[in-house]
This record gives structure tokens, sequence and C-alpha cells, in this order.
């Protein structure tokens, strides 16, 4: 050991970080073996503080699920099974494509590596295209977070409701209908107002509609809504069964899948950042460490997305 | 003049750019005590408020605004980072013999990810400060109109990033680094502490960083999750933020229970008593920190069976603490004590972590916190514990290892006198407000009855003479940087690692990988007159069986 550090420690004199013989050795450890081991173990350790960090919000989810068993098995319809599903597939099977890449790396054949590696990203791409589509048509239906859950998004919509041609309006929660009482006054102003901008003036708008969420289609139809809530088009707004504070479902699921969204994309950068190493032939079965990592980092990723696509999706 | 790590190289982008575990540590250090001063100053002027009823300088919402950043920043900025981040990062790679932590880069990059939090504060303040107190409890935080909220909650969600990155590059260094001949029970009881820190900042942090992160999107979007009038629960925001924040208050007090067993030992010149209970109890307490959060939600509309339990378990934390508090008496009978000024602030720390830790039994007690909660008696508490012990430790850390950082010995007279004046102002500051908070005094009250000035009155005296101590040691400190005397390697006659090295250490820490010894056994230690300073002379210590160059 003496010997080791003696003769390191003249060559880190000259070139500082990367003295040894294999320019992959950083100065401070003794083998390649060592090095490994330790980014590995560091790597465990910050996928332990990334499931902890999920944690919270799957706690937040069960305590959120226990106090409102009903919300959740209501808004889960409007969810789209089918995407939720052919995604879950999409990661996986990036997941496999992502073991193979290390794989490849192990017994020395990085072109194969780096064909992995761009098939984990395509993975990748399609996970967010199809999410990106998800979340277009949630929105557009309204189903979003908070107070806006029950409130109209654009302006045309407002104009729509407020202008009396949908009768549902007139029984909208209390603000809403306070806020369209008059559609001739500028909407341009009412509508923001009734926006996220003073939760607490939002809050106290958000009441009515919980004290008697029931009887919204109902008294403004006279008969309940035919048609199933989660049927394409369907306005949450328009339906007698609706829990109340179904906001609140949208609010996690939002938190939850678009957390996980920023971890893809975080995913997405480290591999192709993998990828131009690849290329520029950095990996060998004798240093792939990278690699290695970046493919833990992927799999906890899609570890996440496969408690979310149940929790969210399949709610019966 | 032989080659050390402060003039390996030189300029200013050779300290911003480096890998160098020592230097961060020292860069740490320098931003931590710039935190502590200006929390300090918040202190003093809170203090100065409260001299007299009503108004005395400042109007209630600013005073809001005071106690929330004393709080803050002394909480994140100041005490979480300062043992681990600041003397850990300069200290454990040398005690462990290793070169530097595992991941230098991730070390830096962990700093400037403190300081980018340290910006966000000061953002906030220019958006408008915040007033939510330090624990940003919803729905008030949520709601209050003061602007700097979500700068101040992002600065702390990337302190906690920060926190977590210097937690996982401890344990991994630890695990990974040890020379040979360092086994888990040959580790100084300082790296012990550290390692169980370092496994709260890894577990516990993410659950800070997620609920803050909730926090801002409620804040911004509204989504309700906190909000009762959304069907949300506002009490499951404080059970987010004690699951991390009761295990942060471990993550203050381990590191520097890990000083003390090593100032303890190495200036009564005397084998450390019990180092494997100190050793688990650190652990112990490590995994207690995780079960007793409940205990801050007494009066919060938990269930009585939660309250019992939480109850039990926060008593549960005492075994642990008293086994170290007891180890450290039994190492300091019979042995041959030397009072340097860093002696003298461990001695502190045991008399004051024992009010601390017995007054928390009191808060544990479910019928006496009724009366107690959210008194003055909570506020002396915690700061018998997180100031009067974690900043008292490190204090006495940075005293017991500045010659090490800066190779320069301080004057232990004025050390000394300014301890003593830290040491009365802290107990004239805080004992006072015991008797406050039990007569029934409100804690973060702008205002209060005439009853109490005396106390109050009292408690600023207090708060005046131990910042005239700070200040003295802020100067005799600096001072020593220019005119004090150099340092020998071994100043104190240590035997952990750090001690075998020069002071300051050179670059790479050890020229050769050094023999790794029993560091509790003293008898080895002799003092030698031409360097000033002690050496361990290898013939006496039978775990080294043959004499190696001293490094």
């Amino acid at each position: 050991m003496t010997e080791i550090h003696a003769s390191n420690h003249a060559h880190d004199e000259e070139h500082g970080d990367h003295g040894h013989h294999d320019p992959h050795l950083a100065h401070h450890f003794e083998t390649p073996a060592q090095q490994f081991d330790s980014g590995k173990l560091g790597m465990w350790l910050f996928l332990a503080t990334e499931v902890l960090f999920f944690g919270g919000l799957f706690v937040l989810y069960c305590i959120l699920r226990y106090n409102h068993p009903e919300i959740f098995s209501y808004a889960s319809n409007y969810l789209d099974t089918v995407m939720g599903g052919v995604n879950t597939c999409v990661l996986i099977l990036s997941s496999l494509t992502m073991a193979l890449a290390v794989r490849f790396a192990q017994i020395n054949k990085p072109k194969w590596m780096v064909i992995c590696l761009v098939l984990t990203l395509l993975g990748a791409v399609g996970f967010l295209v199809i999410k990106y589509f998800e979340y277009t048509h949630k929105i557009h239906d309204h189903l979003v977070w908070g107070s806006t859950f029950y409130v109209p998004t654009s302006v045309e919509e407002a104009e729509k409701l407020g202008g009396g041609e949908n009768p549902v309006v007139t029984t909208e929660p209390a603000a809403v209908a306070a806020d369209f009482v008059d559609p001739s006054d500028s909407e341009q102003e009412l509508i923001p107002d009734s926006l996220m901008q003073k939760p607490a003036t939002s809050v106290s708008q958000i009441k009515p509609a919980q004290m008697a969420p029931g009887g919204i289609a109902s008294m403004a139809e006279g008969e309940p809504v035919v048609e199933p809530p989660y049927s394409s088009g369907a306005n949450h707004l328009e339906d007698a069964d609706m829990p109340p504070n179904t906001h609140l479902f949208f609010g996690i699921y939002y938190c939850m899948t678009g957390l996980h969204g920023v971890h893809v994309l975080i995913g997405m950068a480290l591999i192709v950042w993998l990828i131009v190493r690849g290329l520029r032939g950095h990996f060998s079965h004798k240093y792939y460490t990278p690699v290695d990592l970046g493919g833990l980092y992927w799999h906890i990723v899609d570890l996440i997305w496969i408690f979310l696509f149940p929790m969210f999706y399949l709610i019966h | 003049m032989v080659d050390n790590y402060l003039t390996y190289t030189r300029g200013i982008k050779s300290w911003i750019f480096t890998l160098d575990h020592k230097r961060i540590g020292v860069m740490y250090m320098v931003s931590v005590l710039v935190s502590f001063l200006v929390g300090g100053t918040f202190a003093i002027l809170l203090r100065t408020e409260l001299l007299t009823p009503g108004k005395t300088i400042v109007g209630a919402d600013m005073y809001n605004q005071f106690f929330t950043l004393h709080g803050a920043i002394m909480v994140f900025l100041v005490i979480i980072p300062s043992i681990p981040a600041a003397l850990g990062n300069f200290v454990l790679p040398i005690m462990l013999g290793a070169k530097d932590v595992a991941f230098p880069r991730l070390n830096l990059f962990s700093y400037w990810l403190w300081i980018a939090g340290a910006i966000c504060a000061v953002v906030s303040l220019l958006m408008g400060g915040f007033d939510t107190g330090w624990t940003f409890y919803t729905p008030y935080s949520t709601t209050t109109e003061t602007g700097g909220v979500i700068a101040v909650v992002t600065g702390v969600f990337i302190l906690g990033f920060s926190s977590i990155f210097t937690g996982m590059n401890f344990i991994v260094t630890i695990h990974k680094l040890r020379p040979p001949g360092m086994t888990w029970f040959r580790m100084p009881l300082f790296l012990w502490s550290i390692y169980a820190t370092a496994m709260i900042q890894v577990l516990a942090t993410p659950v800070l960083a997620i609920t803050l992160l909730l926090l801002i999107i409620e804040r911004t979007l509204n989504i309700g999750v906190f909000n009762p009038s959304m069907g949300g629960d506002p009490v499951l925001f404080q059970h987010f933020f004690w699951f991390y924040s009761h295990p942060a208050v471990y993550i203050m007090i381990l590191p520097a229970m890990g000083i003390i067993s090593d100032v303890i030992a190495v200036h009564s010149h005397r084998h450390i008593f019990g180092y494997t209970f100190i050793a688990f109890s650190s652990i112990a307490i490590a995994v207690f920190s995780f079960l007793v959060w409940g205990h801050h939600m007494f009066t919060s509309g938990q269930s009585p069976l939660m309250n019992t339990i939480f109850s039990l378990i926060t008593f549960s934390v005492s075994i642990p603490s008293a086994i170290k508090v007891f180890n450290w008496l039994a190492t300091l009978y019979k042995g041959s004590i030397s009072l340097n000024t860093a002696m003298l602030y461990g001695l502190s720390f045991i008399f004051l972590f024992t009010i601390g830790g017995l007054t928390g039994l009191h808060l544990g007690t479910l019928n006496t916190d009724i009366h107690l909660h959210d008194t003055y008696f909570v506020v002396a508490h915690f700061h018998y514990v997180m100031m009067g012990s974690a900043l008292i430790a490190m204090i006495a850390g940075l005293h017991h290892w500045w010659p090490k950082m800066t190779g320069r010995m301080y004057s232990e007279f004025w050390g000394r006198i300014g301890c003593l004046l830290v040491f009365i102002g802290f107990n004239v500051t805080f004992f006072t407000q015991f008797m406050l908070g039990s007569q029934g005094m409100p804690r973060r009250y702008y205002d209060y009855l005439p009853e109490y000035q005396v106390y109050h009155v009292i408690s600023t005296i207090g708060s005046y003479v131990m910042a005239l101590g700070f200040v003295l040691t802020a100067v005799y400190l600096l001072a020593s940087i220019m005119f004090g005397r150099r340092a020998p390697a071994n100043p104190w006659g240590g035997r952990s690692l750090e001690w075998q090295c020069t002071s300051p250490p050179p670059h790479d820490n050890f020229k050769t990988t050094p023999r790794v010894g029993n560091c509790y056994d003293f008898s080895a230690v002799v003092w030698d007159e031409k360097q000033q300073g002690y050496v361990v002379d290898r013939s006496l210590d039978p775990t080294l069986n043959e004499p190696a160059d001293k490094a």
C-alpha cells in the first residue's frame, strides 16, 4: 500500500486528478474496482433518496385515498387505461434495452451498447409523447388540479358557458356563477380572478360546490346525465355523481406523474450523455461505470411508473 | 515552508473550482460563520425588541419576519451544515486516512448548491421576506401575504440536496475509502457520529424536499392537499415536515456528540470510556430519530394512542443520549485534564446538553406538554440543545481543529475568557426562558404582559453577554491567523490520524498511507519539547508493531 501511495503521489503532482496509468482512476482511489464499488454504492444511496422523495408522495396518495376513497374510484375512470398501459410497456421495454446496454458494455461490444442506448432513448421519447397527448387531452377537458377543476379554463369556454348555452353553468359553484352572472362584463378580467391568483378567496369559492355537488346537473337538467362520465368529451362539470373534492385526485395525479416526467427528462439527458460518450469510444468492459449507474437510474424511473400506473389507472 | 493545502495552488479560481475536501471544508466554514453572524444579528434584534412590552425597535410584522429569518438561517444555513459539511469535510478523510472524500466533484457541487440556497434566501428578502416561522406550517404559509415564501422554500429545498449529497459522500467514503488497518471499531467516534448523521441526511432530507415541493405547488397551483376547505389535511404537512425535521435535530446533535467524544478524550489524555457503547448509541439515536416526529404534534389533534406511542419512543431516545453523557463523565474520571478552550467548550456542552436533554422529557410527557407547548419553555429547551449543544460543540471542534486548519495557535487566555462569556451569557439568556415559559409566556409573541418584563430584560442582557463572547472569539481567532505562533502537528496530544500530518495538512493529506493504531490509546503520546507539540512514540503502542515514519 505504502509503495502505491508513494508512486501515485508523484503522478498526482504532475497531472492532478488523472495521474494514473488508468485514465479513469481518480487520484484518491487505489484500484478501479474500489472506484467502481464506490460509485455504485453512491448511486444506490441516491436511489434510496429518490425512493424516499417519491415516498412522500406515495404517503400523500395513501392518506388522500384513505380519506376520500370515492374520489379515486370515480376519477380514475377519466384516465385512459390504454394509453397508460402502452406507456407501461414502453417503459419496461426501455428498461430491457438499458439492461442490455449495460450487458453489451460488460462483454465489450460498445457498438451494440450504443444501439441499445438509442433504443432506450426512443422509448423515453415515446413515453413522453404519449404522456403529452394524455395531458393535453385532460387539460382540454378541464381535468386539472385545484379550484381550476371547477371553472372553465379558456376564454372561449367561459364565453360558451357564460353565454348560457350550457344550462349547467348556472348551477356551477357559487364563484363561477357569480363571475358569469352577467356575461356582458369583460370576461378577460373575470377569468384570471377565478383561477389561482388568490388561494384564500378561491378556497371559499369552492366550498358551495362541495356542499351540494350532487344537485348540480339535476337542478339544471331535471334529469341525470345519461352518458357515462368517462366517455370521450364528457365534461365532469356536468356530472351529477361527481364526488366532492375530486380535484384532489387530479392534483396528486399531476404531481406524481409530472415529477416522474421530470425524472424521465433527466434520464433522457443522462442517456444522451452516455450515447455521446459511447460514440467517442469512452466505454469498454474495463470502464463502463457511467453506463451502469445511468442504467440503475433508468430502472428506478421505470419502477416508479410501474407503481404509478395501477395506483391511478387501474382503480375499480 | 512546507507545502500545504493552502499554498498548494493559488488564486481565486483554485478555491472556486477546488476538489480538495479541506478547501471545501474551509469554504463551508467561512460561509456558515457568515450566516451565523447574520442569524445572530437577528437574534440580538429580537432580544432587543423584547426588552419592553409593545414596540421597542420594530413593529409586529417586522418582528415576525425577524424570528422567521433567525430560525430559518440558524437551522438550515448554520447548524445543519456546520459540523458535517464544514468540520466533517475537513476532518473526515484525514481522520480516516484517505486522500479525499469518495466524490470530490459532488462535494464541490454540494457546496455551490449551499450557496445557491443561501442566494434564494436573500432573494426572498428582496421579494418581501417571509413571516411563516422556520417551520412553514400550512395553511398560513400558503396564504400569507409576504412575497418571499416561495423563494425561501426553494432555497431550503436546494439546501436539502446539498445536505443529501454531503451525506452520500460521507457514507461512501467511510465504507469504501478506509485504508488497511482502519477497521470500523478503530474509527474515531467522530466518524461514527458523522456516519449516523449521514444516514439521517440521506434518508430524511428527501421527505423534506418533497414536502417543500408540495408546499410550493400548493401555494402556486392551489392543489388543495394541505387545505382543509378543499378536502386536504393541514396536519399532514406537519407530519411530513417533522418526519424530516425531527431527524434533522439529530443531524445537528449527533456530529456534535462525536466532536465531544473526541475532544473529551484527547484533552483528558485518557482512553474514551465505552467506545462501542458510544458508537452504537449514535446509530441507535439515528434509528430512533425516525420514530419520534409525532411529539411535535401532541396538541395538533393526533389520536391519543399515537400520542402515547410517540411519547414512549421519545422517552427511549434519552437512553442512548444518557449512555453518551455517562461515558464522557467516566472518561473524565481520573483523566489528566487540560482545560484548553476546546475542552472548556466540551465541558460546557456536557452541562448544557444535560439540561437541554432533561427538559426535553418535560415536553415529551403528554400532560406537561399541554401546558408547556408553544411557550418559551420550548424555546429554551431547543436552544439548549441546538445552540448550547450543537453550536457549542461546533465551536469546540473549531478550536480543537483550528491549529490543523490554519496552522496557527490562538490565544488560550482570550479563548477561555470568550468561552466563559458565552457560557454565562447563554445560561442567563435561556435559563430565564425556562421560567418564562413555565409561567405561560407563549413563543413567537411580539407583545407580553408587564409581569414578564423582568425575565425578558435578564434574558436580553444575557444575549448581549453572549454576543460579546462571540465577537471576542472572532477577534482572537482572526488575530491568530495574522499573529499566532505556528502550530505543531499535534498540539493537544491526539492520536487520530489528522494529528499525524502536518499543520496545515499537505494537499494529499498523507505522503504515505498512515499506520492506524488505537486512536484513543494516549499512553504512546509523549510531549516533544523541540516541536512544542506531542508526538506518537511508536514503541509504546503494541498495535503498531513496527516503527514507521511520521508524516
